[in-house]
């Protein structure tokens, strides 16, 4: 889950009444949010660093609220502010528009260059904005959080925002060699070249998780103005000269990736957040985006999508009974302007460029329930009429577990994951004969293979309690993961035996090797048995 | 003990004795070892009030076993004197000698012995004085035979340095008549015994009071699981319910059915290598059915059945992947997908509780291996209602009934609702779990009836503080 941490006393401010902790702490939980912590940045940095590095830092409080994974609109203040203040009735959703500017519009060319690694651009200009310290900070946040989340670490799409009067359209998205691209990147007082940038790059805690998205590609995306002025190197930084500041005016905001559905949703997210420090509140002026093939796009899209839901499939799917038009003011309530039409029983939704996460009726009706209220919900019992049946492995494994407990053994619980040697080496058998599946990217030895037999888990438990009394009897019934069968353990010579039953083998018992007892570290003879209970099904 | 003979001559001297005895000198006097006078002092004292036992700290000072050695033939450095002949005797043969070397050097600083280094066959080493006091010797003799005392602080700090002798710390017990006080002491019996019965003597015998304190013997017996043991509790509440078990017995599972089957995108983080075990071997699987795994593409990438679907490329070898289960909720599809195609649809109630997979790095409250619990329910017309009824009867059998449900999001449920329960001990709510209702783009590719809605919890088995406590 997402968390976003906004100052308390400005969303307090914005939402235009105070709460106490637990008021705030219910309405988060009826809006499908979760007050995770309440802290401060002095609270944060005493737990992290200490308490000396934390003097001087601020105690102004922190609220960090858990947001769904897929409420790109919640992402920030601005956005929480507006979608709890629409669920308390206290406004009504913003109308977002797209409108075209005054002069040219700006217009941002792709080349094909950019094909094979960052084919695709959206763009949109915020005019006349005006910044304060906490909008900025705000602005600069919720393009990280896109970053981490929708965006997948800017691998499928990097943000950009630039001051448009320090710049001059049109502004051209190529992609060259490293070495031809040349310039002062944000935070950095001289030029550097990319290949140099990505060198020294490597130890910046931030951006070093970015540079392997282009760092081997022959050609490296980058988008200059009509001067030359490079806005940015897509996903890694932008360049120093069109930096935001508190006194930037007009923003372009650029963003390319590999997702062209993901890009416009993340354009959408970031304008219709901010428009709301336009001098035009909620409007969003158009910039076009030209393919390499000549085809010419207008963003931002900000589609307004209707659709069309039966009322009675709403009180059917959460199990009410509300009529067409509750229903209708309910939804209007989650920023789903809705109104009853037709015959009256059909609702007419329209999702906003705000919600990309309904895609189907079905998250129209989960709307519908949480501005309904959850825990309003009569809880009925499905009149569903079912026999149970028990699946055989398990019910076998049921009965053999009380029976071994009863002759004495002790049941144990062994990890699935294991070492190679474990299996293999320390039962004195090769690890190709004993065709166990391997996990790629384990985190430690622990976990490279999957158990091809019980036996080994067993083995270390008796060795962790060594101190207990002897005899140490355990047992386990559980899963092993062969690709197909194995031998087994290595066994004293003439002390072992393979067990049968209805005339099929289906394991062994026997004294285990000295070798194998002393690979897992213990002493005393030790005698096993496995084998396979599915045939007695 | 308390009848045995150290215990009784105990009582008899203390009748005798003025105010009261030492045990370690009572000991001594009997020619027994402290520790039988201590056992009777003990056993006497769990009688009652016959006897006053007070815990009483000595200090002594004792030889160690190089002391004794000492005080028996001579400190180091008066052999060292009395093997130097008046013609001397060259170095190299004094250093040889058993007490030589560490002799020397106290001989030396002693002034009792002096080096000749000019002598023709190498250093020679000559008397100084004639004779000699062994005051090392005569000190240890003074501890040995309990005269400590005589020493001056200093010389037994000296002494104790160099190892000779050590200060022992003795617990002994002084002990008194108390208010029972009595000589013949009965002997208590531990047990009623077959021969005590048959001859009716137990009406006569005393019998010692249990000791509460002491740990009881463990009966041999095996032993169940404890979490294997809340397993079967929540499989027991299922089958109560009417819920049949779903086959899982297969850890490992093809990206398709873990994800795609339940309309998780392949971009979604929980792809990502952090999250799940990938296998390196066998890598991808071979079999999926086809026909479906179209109809799953489609919706991923270009939507259908009524939904927008999430417009990117969708990618076979993505869905071949191979990996261990990140959740059971694999195998509920994969028995959704059997019941689609038993024509015509049967309501049914499903579930599994069996181990997943996250490939975590380990600490006290994550593990990479941990136990699923899973519901399902297919039928036709079910609502949220119904979902939120089902858990309240499910957490109700675990004793569970203060219940909240709160807005939540999984990638193939909508609407989602996270479980909470009011937990008396933390005095607050606690999350208990997580439901929804599956989404029509799981289900409908699968080939499962419009009008059919499936309801689904889950939650963790490890996660269980307390064994499920049944309704009274």
């Amino acid at each position: 889950m997402p968390t976003v941490s906004v100052k308390r006393d400005l969303l307090f401010k914005a939402l235009g009444r105070t709460y106490t902790d637990e008021e705030f702490d219910e309405l988060c939980f009826e809006f499908g949010l979760e007050l995770d912590e309440i802290t401060s940045e002095k609270e944060i940095i005493s737990k992290e660093q200490g308490d000396k590095k934390a003097e001087g830092a601020s105690d102004v409080v922190l609220y960090k609220i858990d947001v769904p994974a897929n409420r790109y609109d919640l992402l920030c203040l601005e956005g929480l502010v507006r979608g709890l203040q629409v669920f308390k009735e206290r406004i009504k959703a913003p109308l977002y528009k797209r409108v075209m500017p005054n002069g040219e519009i700006q217009k941002l060319i792709i080349t094909e260059e950019t094909a094979k690694i960052r084919p695709y651009a959206v763009a949109a200009v915020l005019r006349n904005i005006k910044f304060t310290k906490d909008r900025y900070d705000s602005f600069i946040e919720l393009q990280e959080k896109l970053h981490q989340n929708i965006c997948r670490k800017r691998a499928l799409v990097a943000i950009g925002a630039h001051d448009l009067d320090s710049l001059s359209g049109p502004f051209t998205f190529t992609a060259k060699r490293p070495s031809d691209i040349k310039f002062k990147p944000l935070s950095k007082t001289k030029e550097y070249t990319a290949c140099e940038l990505m060198n020294i790059y490597k130890t910046d805690n931030h951006l070093k998780h970015y540079l392997h998205i282009i760092e081997n590609k022959p050609l490296y995306p980058v988008i200059y103005d009509s001067n030359g002025v490079i806005l940015s190197m897509p996903p890694i930084i932008n360049g120093n000269h069109s930096k935001i500041t508190l006194n930037t005016r007009n923003v372009f905001i650029e963003c390319t990736g590999t997702d062209f559905t993901k890009a416009k949703i993340v354009l959408d997210i970031i304008v219709t957040m901010f428009s709301e420090y336009c001098e035009n509140q909620f409007t969003v002026e158009a910039a076009e985006v030209v393919f390499p093939n000549g085809k010419s796009y207008t963003f931002p899209e900000l589609a307004y999508r209707k659709e069309m839901v039966r009322a009675d499939l709403i009180n059917k799917k959460v199990g009410i009974r509300e009529t067409p038009e509750n229903l209708a003011k309910l939804l209007t309530r989650m920023c789903l302007k809705s109104e009853v039409i037709g015959d009256g029983n059909q609702i007419e939704i329209e999702i906003p460029p705000t919600r990309a996460d309904i895609i189907h009726a079905c998250d129209i009706v989960e709307d519908a329930a949480i501005a309904y209220g959850y825990n309003n919900i009569q809880m009925t019992l499905p009149k569903t009429y079912t026999i149970a049946n028990q699946f055989p492995l398990n019910k076998l494994t049921e009965l053999l577990r009380h029976d071994m407990a009863a002759a004495g053994f002790t049941e144990a619980l062994t990890f699935a994951l294991c070492s190679q040697e474990d299996i293999a080496d320390k039962l004195g058998v090769d690890i190709s004969a004993t065709k166990a599946v391997h996990i790629s990217n384990p985190k430690t030895a622990e976990f490279q293979v999957a158990r091809t037999t019980l036996l080994p888990g067993l083995l270390k438990t008796i060795a962790a309690n060594r101190k207990m009394p002897l005899p140490l009897k355990l047992f386990e019934i559980s899963d092993i993961v062969v690709k197909d069968s194995s031998r087994g353990p290595a066994f004293f010579p003439g002390r072992c035996a393979e067990v049968f039953a209805r005339g099929q083998s289906i394991g062994k018992l026997g004294v285990l090797h000295p070798d194998v007892i002393t690979k897992f570290e213990l002493t005393m003879p030790c005698s096993s048995l496995e084998i396979n209970i599915e045939p007695f099904l | 003990m308390a009848d045995g003979p150290v215990a009784d001559v105990l009582l008899r001297r203390l009748e005798a004795a003025d105010g009261g005895l030492d045990s370690a000198e009572l000991a001594a006097e009997l020619g027994v070892e402290h520790q039988a006078v201590v056992g009777a002092v003990k056993s006497l004292q769990a009688l009652g009030e016959i006897i006053e036992a007070e815990l009483r700290s000595t200090k002594r000072w004792e030889l160690t076993a190089e002391g004794e050695e000492i005080a028996r033939e001579g400190s180091h450095e008066a052999r060292v004197f009395r093997s130097v002949p008046p013609e001397g005797l060259a170095q190299s043969e004094l250093m040889r000698l058993p007490s030589g070397k560490v002799g020397f050097s106290k001989a030396m600083s002693n002034k009792w012995i002096r080096v000749d280094k000019s002598a023709a066959d190498g250093p020679r080493v000559f008397r100084v004085v004639d004779s000699m006091e062994d005051d090392v010797q005569r000190r240890l003799q003074l501890v040995r035979g309990g005269q400590a005392e005589k020493l001056a602080e200093k010389e037994r700090s000296e002494l104790r340095k160099r190892k000779l002798l050590t200060e022992v710390t003795l617990k002994t017990y002084w002990v008194s008549k108390g208010s029972a006080f009595s000589t013949s002491v009965s002997k208590q019996e531990a047990e009623l015994s077959p021969e005590m019965i048959s001859s009716g003597s137990w009406r006569d015998r005393p019998f010692k009071p249990y000791n509460f304190s002491a740990h009881g013997v463990l009966p041999d017996s095996g032993h169940l699981h404890p979490l294997l043991k809340v397993r079967t509790q929540f499989r027991q509440i299922f089958l109560e319910m009417g819920f049949t078990e779903m086959p899982t017995d297969n850890f490992i599972e093809s990206s398709f059915w873990n994800f795609d089957a339940l309309f998780q995108p392949q971009q979604h983080p929980a792809r990502d290598q952090h999250d799940t075990f990938f296998l390196q071997d066998p890598a991808e699987a071979l079999q999926l059915p086809m026909d479906y795994v179209h109809r799953v593409k489609r919706t991923h990438s270009q939507g259908g059945y009524g939904s927008q679907g999430y417009k990117y490329t969708w990618k076979l070898d993505e869905a071949r992947k191979n990996l261990l289960r990140t959740h059971t909720t694999a195998a509920s599809a994969r028995a959704l997908y059997r019941l689609a195609r038993k024509k015509p649809f049967t309501p049914i109630k499903y579930f599994s509780i069996d181990r997943v997979f996250r490939n975590e790095t380990l600490d006290a409250t994550h593990l990479a291996e941990f136990h699923q619990i899973e519901g399902v329910v297919a039928d036709h017309g079910l609502t949220l209602g119904h979902l939120m009824g089902v858990l309240r009867e499910f957490f109700t059998k675990l004793g569970i009934t203060q219940l909240r449900f709160k807005p939540a999001y999984n990638p193939y449920t909508e609407p989602s609702m996270e479980v909470f329960s009011y937990h008396q001990g933390l005095k607050k709510w606690v999350e208990v779990g997580n439901s929804g209702l599956f989404r029509p783009e799981m289900l409908l590719p699968m080939g499962l009836p419009e009008n059919v809605s499936v309801i689904a919890w889950g939650l963790s088995l490890e996660r269980q503080r307390e064994p499920p406590v049944p309704r009274p």
